[in-house]
């Protein structure tokens, strides 16, 4: 298996996806491609940079954005001892 | 950038030699060559060698800004890389013995291959040890007004060119470490838009506080260990060989950054400062956020997979980091708890 092929891109030979969502073990999302991000009624969220972290574990200070509190509290995404969701 | 002074017979020789041309200069460079053996042979301590640390400075300022009056054709010339050389061996023997120090009891990996997740999750680990006092708590909670410049012109040496040792490494690399790589600089070079530069956003920090922020303008005043721990990033950058140092390095710091800039930020916030000064510590927090994230699993976790045998040189870059930043947090402390400076001289008043 090409080892270029894990983890955070498309496979190659595929017609890239127009965005993708990475799913960081016990961390945020990070969020890459041709995407808003809004407030219910249309706002746009101040945004500083094309790729982007999204808080997974509600303690960031700067919501919706990762300011690495994650770390601090040691959120896990796994369940302690289980096998990862399928 | 402006040449700075001497701090012994190295930078003398070298400034002397690099005031004629390069083909006009033999005599000096022999000479230079001849003095930097005999000296690396004798310091008992490199890393804090004032005069080492000066001319190996300015020898790879020659590949960023250059040198003020020095022709650029002194970049390439090989008996400067030569005398250059001399000095990395002995320079990168103990920044690896420093390393070793760092990772004390740490069980790092060796010898296995290992996924990219795994690479990012020894690296975090590595970050999250505790190295002892924190700068950025006393900054957030005690610094006074002129340790807050102090710490600005510490930082000063790496942030006003912020970013571009770990640039070195962009053709040194493939695919996916490559392009995590090229991401991460996109948004340190402020994503096309050069008011947004993380350097830029720096020099109005600095400005804030009445600093100058010409590049170099305050290097006389920075001691050894803190031009050191930029060395240890160029001499990882420029080198091909050490291009899985270059990436532990980067993925360290950008793994350290988000917790400290919240402190920093605090910590002029404190002194009343506005968003002109603190939005470089409040774009650091977000920031860094997604670069640790890209920066361990896809740039150092992603050369890994892709080049098992650099894990140990992925490891050294990380640790190195942390042990060189560790000597000069240590100094900046020690220096600030006895109400000293931590610079070879007071700041200068401001202009």
């Amino acid at each position: 298996m090409n080892p270029e092929q894990h983890g955070t891109r498309p496979d190659v030979g595929q017609e890239p996806a127009p965005g993708s969502i990475v799913v960081c073990p016990d961390g945020p999302l990070i969020v890459r491609g041709d995407f808003e991000i809004v407030t219910p009624s249309g706002d746009a969220v101040p945004r500083e940079r094309r790729t982007v972290a999204l808080c997974r574990c509600g303690a960031s200070a700067i919501k919706p954005y990762c300011d690495g509190t994650h770390k601090m509290i040691k959120f896990r995404t796994e369940p302690k001892g289980g096998q990862p969701p399928a | 950038m402006r040449i700075p002074d001497t701090r012994g017979p190295i930078s003398s020789a070298l400034f002397a030699a690099l005031s004629k041309a390069p083909d006009a200069a033999t005599p000096e460079l022999d000479g230079l060559h001849r003095l930097v053996a005999g000296q690396v042979a004798r310091t008992g301590d490199i890393i804090a060698d004032e005069d080492i640390q000066l001319s190996l400075f300015c020898l790879y300022e020659l590949h960023y800004s250059g040198l003020d009056g020095v022709s650029d054709a002194w970049e390439w010339e090989p008996a400067l890389i030569r005398v250059r050389r001399l000095i990395e061996e002995p320079f990168e023997a103990a920044l690896r013995a420093a390393a070793r120090q760092a990772a004390g009891d740490a069980d790092l990996p060796a010898g296995i291959a290992m996924t990219s997740d795994a690479v990012a999750d020894v690296l975090f680990g590595l970050a999250a040890m505790n190295t002892g006092p924190s700068v950025s708590r006393f900054v957030a909670r005690k610094a006074s007004l002129e340790q807050l410049k102090e710490f600005l012109i510490h930082k000063s040496v790496y942030q006003l060119k912020e970013a571009d040792p770990h640039t070195w490494a962009i053709p040194r690399l493939t695919g996916r470490a490559k392009a995590a790589l090229v991401e991460i600089q996109a948004d340190e070079y402020g994503g096309g838009r050069p008011e947004r530069m993380h350097s830029a956003l720096f020099a109005r920090t600095m400005r804030g506080l009445g600093l100058d922020d010409t590049y170099g303008a305050y290097v006389d005043t920075i001691p050894a260990v803190s031009l050191a721990s930029v060395n240890l990033m160029s001499l990882c950058g420029l080198n091909r060989r050490l291009r899985g140092a270059i990436t532990g390095h980067l993925a360290i710091y950008e793994m350290t950054s988000s917790q400290p800039n919240r402190f920093y930020g605090n910590g002029f916030r404190r002194h009343g400062f506005a968003a002109d000064v603190t939005h470089y510590f409040d774009e650091h927090v977000e920031a860094d956020a997604v670069h640790e994230q890209i920066a361990g699993r896809d740039l150092a976790g992603g050369l890994v997979e892709a080049e098992p045998k650099l894990l140990a040189d992925v490891l050294f870059g990380a640790t190195a980091v942390m042990a060189i930043d560790g000597r000069v947090s240590a100094h900046l402390l020690s220096s600030w708890e006895a109400g000293e400076t931590s610079l070879r001289a007071a700041v200068p008043a401001a202009a």
